[in-house]
């Protein structure tokens, strides 16, 4: 059954020889039911071992393996070279610097992940001793599907207002944020409001809704961050109009 | 040391990047004619408050053919905007119904609905009908 | 060479790294927790388990059945003690999680809700859809957020332990960004850096679980405990050799042979149950083992289904319906429809075992301490032993959170009790030299060997002599090709010498950790002469309590194999018997 061989076009950079990236080609004899990792492995492997890349799990369920192919942000684990034509182009994910080839410096991403505060901030504390708290099937598909997230960042990649502007937080960051506020256990929606309610937060957000659109595990951080104006927009009145209601 | 991240630059040139792009900047752009619609909406209440004739010569005005086609380019850019709008309204206000959500076609299709029923009663308050 | 320093220092942010940092920032917020990890703690291979965390919590279970299943399960080579104290804190650690925001699938009422898992007599797997594993990390990664006092080294590679007068002084690690060494100063370290199933060809593992971990303990002297008792999971693609949870079988998925026979029933795991109503601890539902090597016999007698993969059997989930699978298994649906084309609501899946887990790892006791003072280990990386010759699914999940947390004790413990400090000028030295092993590595010229083409022999040996069954003159193959491969790999030359993010250099060390575990796998393999839980050997069939109710350790010897000895079992309430996965006296 099929073998193909397709050309792989992949952007290099090293520091330490380039003064700024290039693309390099490689032939690779390719099995039908390949994914571009798959590819970029065999090039490791058997041509080219200085290329470096980040990748583990090959399920989409790690995050390592974000990068542009073709210009469109996936993971390379889940890019089936099937899909593709001619020369595939390969290149680190966008919006992001390139620290060396295909791998990039997430350090902007992992500060904000931080920054919104993404855990539990119990209204009230309750002993282990005490059990469980209840909460319905229906109390967790609130925020379950926010809680999908894989920190690809192959939505930092497809978002225009995170590339042109980069103090924006991002859509899976308050995405996350928005996984903790509708989450029945949480109290702490106030406290993450001065993140992501802030300008740097959703509001920069236009809706362009790129970044649901690539997000592989259907998470839909465009919908959270809509959610999230509109609940800012209702504290606000209410925190105005009717001050005598407690937060 | 040795490191030395590159940083790549951002062009315009996002915009062609993918269709979902041009398609994002077309609904954006839709607001310059929306604006300007609502701009000579304001030249239409000056003119009504202006008396009779000010009125009529505005109403002949409107006959003209370049704004004609300013209405019907404005039209579909307005139709283009709301269509989208009704599309993304399901992201930002999800419905719970017991334990699933009330799938999007509902909700958008509940604002297309709507839509159209108000666009009736008004077209036939203007007597178009 | 920059120095870091720590009160604790722990080696891989996984489900047991992540969990031992929570526990000694909860602890003692004045403590300097440095959590140090070759991938962003994210990317760790805890995000990959999908069926569950076993532990106690429906009225109709007992902290007893859990013990009972486990031990007889590991086919009574798991320390009882240990045992009990997992059954024990089981189904606090699992409410700790639920506290921290981990979305457990509920019942109705709001409880949470628990799956049937193989080798179990009740239920009592907790379980997040079909990604627990994804769950629990990314809630334990998200935990850790709030505290200030665990500082993080995200893609950090640590390549040797210092020990200063027989006591754990840190570790230097590579920088992997800037090519430079760190050396971290902690007077104790927790080792969490997972399994090494990359040894073997074909493994749900990801490209990470190259056994970093348990090299850098044996290196420094302390044995591997079981190397030999590797667990083949029955379920993975034959493509990827990706996983399919345990949970198809839980939730009612049946297994084909060629011939559309459920196979099982004729090993031993009968009668037959009916379709979609499982029976606990029978069928499907019998222990990893048992249906590994059920399928390793049909693929003997011809009945394997052939794909162009090789062979398979088929997992047939039809009749669970789609809103089932969409709810319980939408992970599975996904992965079997990229990756095989095939959709599990209207077709059967082939699948077959694959390598999945170590049973084996870093000798601890009970408190997760190694006979190093000042070293812990815990997760997959260590063997206490909870999980004896056989390990049973969603036990591992549990294990990372109580001995993380456990080691996080015991190295707050060890930390208080105020050991003498290490000699500078001798921790200097020590660094010195490490980073002297990393730089002739990066300089050397004139090689013959390559990463690539090494590590493809070893994985190749692994396979044909290590793989269910294995025999004598197998093993010894292995072990003579194993010693072979260690030699020849002083003679690599990387082809990448450079300094920024160099993967041709963590490649090649990642495949120094993989032969050293691999050799204890295969030494420790022809040392056991009978056959227990995962280690099966044609020529010695049978289980030999007289002779080998006992732990292998490997101890590292350097330039030559390792030395096998062996360690007795903690046997307390139950005595080994006889392992039955038959219903026939329900």
């Amino acid at each position: 059954m099929g073998e193909r061989t397709i050309d792989l076009e992949v952007l290099r950079y090293n520091p330490e020889t380039d003064s700024e990236p290039h693309f390099q080609r490689y032939s690779v004899p390719c099995r039908e039911e390949w994914v571009v990792l798959d590819a970029l492995n065999h090039v490791k492997e058997a041509i080219d071992p200085t290329l470096s890349y980040r990748w583990s799990c090959h399920m989409a369920v790690c995050g390592s393996c974000g990068m542009m192919i073709n210009g469109e942000p996936k993971l390379a684990c889940k890019a089936f070279v099937r899909d593709y034509e001619g020369i595939i182009r390969v290149e680190p994910l966008a919006h992001f610097p390139v620290e060396r080839d295909l791998v990039t410096v997430i350090d902007d991403f992992m500060d904000k992940l931080k920054r919104v505060r993404p855990y539990i901030i119990p209204r009230q504390v309750k002993a282990v001793a005490h059990g469980e708290h209840l909460q319905t099937p229906a109390e967790l598909n609130k925020f379950k599907q926010y809680s999908m997230c894989i920190n690809c960042m192959l939505c930092y990649a497809a978002c225009p207002e995170y590339g042109l502007i980069p103090k924006y937080i991002g859509p899976a960051a308050i995405a996350l944020a928005h996984r903790y506020n509708q989450d029945s256990r949480d109290g702490g929606r106030a406290q993450r409001q001065e993140e992501i309610a802030a300008t740097e937060g959703a509001w920069e957000c236009s809706f362009v809704g790129a970044c649901s659109d690539v997000c592989p595990e259907h998470v839909d951080p465009a919908g959270a961050i809509q959610q999230v104006k509109i609940r800012s927009t209702v504290d606000w009145y209410k925190e105005h109009l009717m001050p005598w209601l407690k937060p | 040391m040795s490191r030395r991240p590159y940083q790549r630059e951002m062009t315009s040139e996002w915009i062609f990047r993918h269709p979902r792009y041009l398609r994002y900047m077309t609904r954006e752009f839709s607001c310059l004619f929306i604006g300007a619609w609502t701009l000579m909406l304001v030249c239409a209440l000056a003119r009504l408050s202006e008396g009779p004739e000010a009125w009529a010569a505005f109403l002949e005005g409107l006959k003209s053919p370049e704004v004609v086609v300013f209405h019907v380019v404005a039209l579909a850019f307005a139709v283009y905007h709301s269509v989208t709008w009704f599309n993304l309204t399901p992201k930002a206000l999800p419905l719970q119904m017991g334990d699933e959500f009330v799938p999007d076609g509902a909700i958008s299709g509940a604002h297309f609905a709507a839509w159209g029923v108000v666009s009736l009663v008004l077209l036939y308050l203007a007597g178009a009908f | 060479m920059e120095t870091i320093q720590a009160d604790v220092a722990i080696i891989g942010a996984g489900g047991a790294g992540l969990r031992a940092a929570i526990a000694l920032a909860q602890t003692d917020p004045k403590l300097r927790i440095a959590l140090v990890s070759k991938v962003y703690p994210m990317r760790s291979h805890t995000c990959a388990a999908e069926g569950g965390a076993a532990g106690v919590i429906k009225s109709d279970d007992s902290l007893e059945h859990h013990f009972n299943d486990t031990v007889g399960g590991g086919d009574w080579l798991s320390d009882q003690d240990a045992v009990q104290y997992l059954v024990e804190e089981a189904p606090k650690e699992l409410i700790q999680l639920e506290h921290w925001g981990c979305p457990w699938s509920r019942e109705p009422n709001g409880s949470v809700a628990v799956r049937p898992f193989g080798g179990m007599k009740k239920q009592r797997t907790w379980f997040a859809a079909d990604k627990s594993g994804f769950h629990i990390l990314h809630t334990l990664f998200q935990t850790s957020l709030q505290f200030d006092s665990i500082r993080r080294f995200d893609e950090f590679y640590a390549t040797e332990l210092l020990v200063d007068e027989g006591r754990c002084a840190g570790f230097v690690a590579i920088e992997m960004r800037s090519g430079q060494m760190r050396r971290f100063d902690a007077r104790a370290v927790i080792i969490a850096g997972g399994g090494a199933g990359r040894i073997f060809p074909f493994t749900t593992n990801g490209a990470i679980k190259t056994g970093d971990g348990m090299a850098l303990a044996y290196r420094a002297g302390v044995p591997l405990k079981d190397m030999e008792f590797v667990q083949y999971h029955p379920t993975g693609l034959p493509s990827t050799g990706t996983l399919l949870t345990e949970a198809c079988r839980g939730e009612g998925g049946v297994l084909l042979n060629k011939n559309g026979r459920r196979f099982l029933q004729d090993y031993g795991m009968g009668p037959e149950t009916p379709l979609g109503k499982p029976v606990l601890k029978t069928m499907e539902l019998g222990p990893r083992d048992r249906v590994s090597q059920a399928f390793w016999h049909e693929q003997r007698k011809g009945n394997a289904v052939p794909t162009r993969w090789g062979d398979a059997m088929l997992l047939d989930m039809r009749h669970l319906g789609e809103k089932k699978i969409n709810e319980r298994l939408p992970l599975v649906r996904d992965m079997s429809i990229s990756y095989m084309g095939v959709d599990p609501v209207t077709d059967p899946v082939p699948v077959r075992p694959v390598v999945h887990y170590m049973m084996g790892g870093i000798h601890t006791d009970i408190k997760a301490a190694t006979p190093l003072a000042g070293l812990f280990a815990a997760g997959e990386c260590a063997c206490v032993s909870i999980n004896g010759a056989n390990r049973l699914g969603s036990n591992s999940l549990t294990e990372l959170l109580v001995f993380g947390r456990r080691a996080a004790m015991s190295a707050m413990e060890y930390v208080a009790a105020g050991a003498p400090a290490p000699r500078e000028a001798v921790r200097e030295a020590l660094g010195a030299d490490a980073q002297g092993r990393v730089r002739d590595l990066m300089q050397r010229t004139g090689g013959t060997e390559t990463v690539a083409g090494l590590r493809k022999e070893m994985t190749q040996t692994m396979e044909e002599h290590a793989g269910i069954y294995r025999s004598g003159e197998g093993l010894a193959a292995a072990c003579a090709k194993l010693a072979d491969l260690r030699r020849r790999y002083r003679a690599i030359e990387l082809h990448d010498k450079t300094n920024v993010y160099n993967t041709d250099l963590l490649q090649a060390l990642e495949l120094g950790s993989m032969l050293d575990c691999a050799e204890a796998v295969v030494q420790s393999a022809l040392a056991r002469k009978e056959s227990r839980g995962a280690h099966q050997r044609i020529d010695f069939p049978a289980r030999d309590d007289a002779q080998f109710l006992k732990h292998s350790l490997a101890l590292w010897k350097s330039n030559e194999g390792p030395r096998i000895n062996y360690h007795d079992v903690v046997i307390t309430k139950s005595q080994p018997g006889v392992r039955d996965y038959s219903g026939d006296h329900e």
